[in-house]
């Protein structure tokens, strides 16, 4: 039975057998595109010239076609492309052989690979990888792998990296109606590179969390795009006895748990039919169905969908099961039957897509008359175990459909089909091809391989940067609150964290605070308007030499935006900012005038003073430490004199 | 190495330990061989192969592309051409077309003829895309009268890619073979670089004009004969050699390869024709420039190579337009040197008809007569406006016309 979500417990997706893996794609910030000079542009939905393409499935290495590609194949669509001429050449639109691979793009990726500790490659080899959606004009994207066999830390273990490729990336797809697919080639020919991790989550909240940590990884290169569609991520999900199915298409992390978990409940549901056939004693040898064109027979239905497609002129086809009485009907996910597979097979393979294109004689709701319902048992020889779709749709297709609705009806006998799913918006998901194999992979004779010299390796590494949980790390150790040290590793401002530890008289924990709190405050105030980075520090290492307190610090910075070209030296004298000396002296001061009070009186009284002396300065809370040590040391001194007296 | 998932990687021989056979997956490169179907209500159409790219799949020893194609495997990769025709397929040669020459252009031209003999509806070349012209040009000459459609074909996507030309080119010249009424030495390629229709381009106009670009075949200084798409004839010109099957083809494969192309350019020394002189040319094409011009340094060796009986003849490296050498007093000087003008014959035309008249003849009366009188559309009375086209990008109507029209 399906629990949702908040009900399962980490042992729960274990008794299932949870395994996942994420695919990351995070684009790479160049200038041009991966193959050709292109150059990279914000998107743009503006075009000014299309092209039309057909695909057509090839011969792997191997020698075998890529069982993707011949459904794709099924599929007979036309794909036009639309251009802008500021972004696309002709390379791009597989009217021109490639270019040299992009130098740059290259160093980002390798040190992106050696971040995640990955073995890499001596020599690259260009792959062509077949699509036949046509999201690529050539029909093939251009990819190669860099590294295998890395690693991240995820609390006590380690998340196996499988591999790092390089790859351009593909077009978005603007429609998809019946037989013609328009795509928007925006983004196409942008470096990408493809993180792939072992399945090693086991739980839908992993998964999320080891997204996120490479998505941090990624930006701590500091070379990679932002932004919306800059980073995209597939999730790999199985369950035991089930089978990897991807869910493409996941822009944000946050939904990546659901996704994860209603799919592997979808898989879970499936393996039920897959057990229950086997109970009914149904397999691929004893497995029994035929279609029957049912269009006269239906003519006159009221059947609204039914109706609508005999106006068109389509034709309407029943196909039977035996034995499969009451399967469709079966919930697979959280508001959808088995019978959504089927009628997303049609959908997809025959380019049947105005919906419902299917109905089946176990659905409720809106259908054939009971009447009707006879007619088509009859008509197909239906007995009571056997279960009945109708499906219509235009003459040319209707072959097509027909098929695959007996194809995707008996891989129920073996449980889950290899999948590739598109994400939907209610976080179910949806067929969108069969999974490819290593079949669709063959070399790219136009560019040869490209020997990674140690030179390069050498460069790339002496400049690596510090990984996020490195520098976590390092800043925890440096007594920084855990968080705060999280926080900061990722964090844009940390380079700049780096410098002010390292020429500052601040302590760690104090810049912390300064940077991550009392910074971000002013900025959105409007109070430090214009400050660069060489100014911050130039403050806090002055504030520092003038020994003030780090909150007398930020006054200064507002002086020095305030007052655009004064010199700091100037701001701190104009500003009459005290410093520990002189509030420690006028402390003293007002402690004696104040004469006898309780202690925590006294310091609260002592410390308003002094603020208000001092034009309220900021820091009242240092002030009051100041205060404290004043009146500690002078308690210390009364005491020792009262010693002396007594002896 | 190959690896699980596909991708291939390189690995330093020094950073290998060791190596464990875990298993074997043998590649077995070869595309599903099916009988070709066949139907007596269905033109007879013979597929001659030469080589090239439409004809091609990958060779992963070498890694690069190689001619290979038997009607087995065409049927299995194009099953489309058994609704159009029943198909015969020879191997000829397996060469890039840069490496056709006399021997091969012989002998396509006698094997053609031999199955116009045997009674075919149509042939079909394959041919790398490079030369194709030289090619087509030359089988025009050849092969004089034929009954029915020579179409040349090739492909500029190689064939193992999923968005190839190579099948749709197939499929429009097969179908240009069986079903056209043009019989004529003809090239079919695509029209627009998108999937849409096929030009057909009488053989002695059309010009290879992109390196790269699917449409790059283009007729010169005049209107493809025919667009082909989806089963479909749409005639542009009318005056062209209609098929006819009592009509008796003529193969004449006379050639002497004792010619050569000079391009023109400003400043070319004498000694560029000295040495053709020196080797014992028989005929030199000059591309010369605008109207037909070289410079003055030139005008004594071009004399002293026409009084050693060296045949030539001006076209123009612009490529559209006439040669006209009574406009300026250069030209009429040239021509008293013994230089002809070819008229609006194209270089690379001029060069395989020049050739095919030595192969006839030496006299230089009767070599003038061969080369100015047209047997194949080589030279044509008149230009039409519409001849010239280049649409030039940027300019605000070309812009519309290209947004409104897929490319």
């Amino acid at each position: 039975m399906i629990k949702t979500m908040e009900e399962m417990t980490a042992s729960d997706y274990k008794a299932i057998g949870l395994r996942s893996g994420l695919e990351i794609h995070q684009q790479l910030d160049t200038a041009k595109k991966l193959f050709c000079r292109c150059p990279v542009l914000p998107y743009s939905d503006v075009y000014d010239a299309r092209i039309l393409r057909h695909m057509r499935p090839t011969l792997s290495e191997l020698g075998e076609y890529d069982g993707t590609a011949l459904m794709e194949f099924k599929t007979r669509k036309n794909i036009t492309y639309q251009i802008n001429t500021d972004t696309i050449c002709t390379y791009e639109m597989d009217d021109n052989p490639p270019f040299e691979l992009n130098p740059k793009a290259l160093d980002i990726a390798l040190e992106i690979t050696m971040l995640l500790n990955c073995k890499l490659v001596s020599e690259i080899h260009i792959l062509r990888k077949q699509y036949l959606d046509g999201s690529i004009p050539a029909g093939f994207q251009r990819t190669t792998l860099l590294g295998v066999d890395g690693w991240i830390p995820f609390g006590d273990r380690r998340i196996t990296i499988i591999q790092l490729g390089l790859e351009e990336d593909a077009c978005r797809e603007v429609s998809d109606n019946g037989h013609e697919r328009v795509y928007l080639t925006d983004r196409l020919g942008i470096p990408l590179i493809e993180t792939v991790t072992a399945p090693d989550m086991t739980t839908p909240a992993e998964v999320a969390q080891v997204a996120v940590i490479l998505s941090n990884l990624a930006r701590a290169s500091g070379k990679v795009r932002r932004g919306i569609g800059a980073a995209r991520q597939d999730v790999n999900v199985s369950v035991a006895g089930g089978c990897r199915v991807e869910i493409k298409g996941v822009s944000r992390i946050p939904t990546i748990p659901l996704l994860v978990h209603n799919e592997a409940f979808r898989q879970v549901s499936l393996l039920e039919i897959k057990s229950e056939l086997s109970d009914r004693g149904i397999t691929a040898s004893t497995f029994s169905s035929e279609s029957f064109d049912v269009t006269t027979e239906l003519s006159g239905t009221s059947y609204r969908y039914a109706a609508e497609a005999l106006k068109k002129g389509f034709e309407l086809r029943a196909v039977v099961f035996r034995g499969y009485r009451g399967l469709f009907s079966k919930i697979t996910q959280p508001g959808h039957t088995f019978a959504r597979e089927i009628s997303d097979r049609v959908r997809v393979v025959a380019c049947l897509d105005s919906l419902p294109n299917i109905v089946h004689d176990g659905e409720e709701g809106h259908s054939f008359s009971p009447n009707e319902w006879e007619i088509l048992r009859k008509v197909t020889g239906a007995g009571q175990e056997d279960a009945v779709i109708v499906v219509w749709g235009s003459a040319d297709d209707i072959e097509t459909a027909a098929s695959e609705i007996t194809i995707r009806a008996k891989e129920a006998i073996d449980g889950v089909p290899s999948e590739t799913r598109q994400a939907l918006p209610d976080l179910t998901n949806g067929f969108e091809r069969i999974l490819p194999g290593p079949n669709r992979m063959y070399p790219d004779t136009d560019l040869p391989p490209i020997a990674i010299a140690e030179d390069r390796i050498e460069r790339i590494a002496s400049v690596l940067p510090e990984r996020p949980w490195e520098r976590e790390k390092r800043y925890a150790e440096e007594g920084v609150p855990e968080e705060s040290a999280r926080q900061m590793s990722i964090s844009d401002i940390r380079y700049l964290y780096d410098t002010a530890v390292e020429r500052t008289v601040y302590s760690s924990r104090v810049l912390m605070h300064f940077f991550l709190s009392t910074l971000p405050h002013l900025k959105i105030s409007g109070r430090v308007r214009g400050l660069t980075e060489d100014n911050l520090i130039d403050v806090l290492v002055e504030a520092g030499i003038h020994k003030l307190s780090i909150e007398a610090a930020a006054f200064i910075l507002e002086g020095v935006c305030d007052h655009e070209h004064s010199e700091i030296d100037e701001v701190i004298t104009n500003l009459k900012i005290p410093g520990i000396e002189e509030l420690e002296k006028v402390s003293q001061h007002i402690i004696e005038a104040a004469g006898d009070l309780d202690t925590l009186l006294l310091e609260q009284y002592v410390t308003g003073r002094v603020r208000e002396r001092f034009n309220l300065i900021p820091g009242g809370k240092d002030v009051l430490e100041l205060v404290r040590n004043v009146i500690r040391s002078r308690d210390a001194i009364s005491s020792s004199l009262q010693k002396t007296k007594g002896r | 190495m190959k690896i699980h998932n596909g991708y291939n990687v390189g690995l330093s021989v020094d950073t290998i330990e060791s190596i464990t056979e875990l298993g074997r997956n043998e590649a077995h490169y070869k595309i599903p061989e099916k009988e070709f179907p066949s139907d007596p209500s269905k033109p007879n159409v013979k597929l001659f192969g030469t080589g090239g790219t439409i004809a091609s799949r990958l060779d992963y020893r070498t890694g690069a592309v190689i001619p290979a194609f038997s009607p087995g495997e065409l049927y299995g990769s194009v099953p489309e051409l058994a609704d159009i025709c029943n198909l015969k397929t020879e191997k000829l040669y397996g060469v890039f077309s840069e490496n056709m020459g006399p021997e091969q252009w012989k002998g396509t031209a006698e094997a053609i003829g031999r199955e116009i003999a045997d009674g075919v509806d149509g042939i079909v070349i394959g041919h790398g895309t490079d030369t194709m012209h030289h090619t087509a040009a030359v089988l025009s000459f050849m092969i004089q009268d034929s009954p029915v459609p020579i179409v040349m074909v090739g492909s500029q996507r190689s064939s193992d890619r999923p968005s190839s030309d190579a099948a749709i080119n197939l499929m429009n010249a097969t179908y240009a073979a069986a079903h056209s009424d043009i019989a004529e030495v003809m090239v079919c390629m695509f029209g627009p670089t998108s999937d849409q229709y096929g030009l057909l381009h009488r053989g002695t106009r059309v010009r290879k004009m992109h390196s790269s670009y699917r449409s790059t075949f283009r007729t010169i200084g005049d209107i493809p004969l025919a667009m082909v798409e989806n089963g479909k004839i749409t005639h542009l010109k009318k005056d062209y050699k209609k098929r006819d099957k009592e009509r008796k083809v003529i193969i004449n494969t006379a050639f002497d390869p004792r010619v050569s192309i000079v391009y023109y350019y400003p400043d070319m020394k004498p000694d560029i024709i000295e040495s053709l002189i020196d080797n014992g040319y028989l005929g030199i094409i000059i591309a010369g420039t605008g109207l037909g011009h070289v410079n003055k340094p030139l005008y004594p060796v071009l004399k002293k190579a026409c009084e050693q009986g060296i045949h030539i003849y001006m076209t123009v490296q612009t490529l559209w337009g006439y040669v006209q050498m009574f406009v300026y007093d250069t030209g009429r000087d040239i021509m008293d040197l013994g230089v002809f003008p070819a008229s609006n014959m194209l270089p690379e035309v001029a060069y395989v008809k020049l050739c095919w008249a030595l192969g006839q003849s030496h006299d230089r009366d009767e070599v003038s007569r061969i080369m100015l009188n047209p047997v194949a559309g080589e030279i044509t009375e008149r230009e039409p406006h519409n001849g010239y086209l280049i649409l030039q990008g940027g300019i605000p109507e070309v812009e519309e016309f290209i947004s409104k029209y897929k490319k």
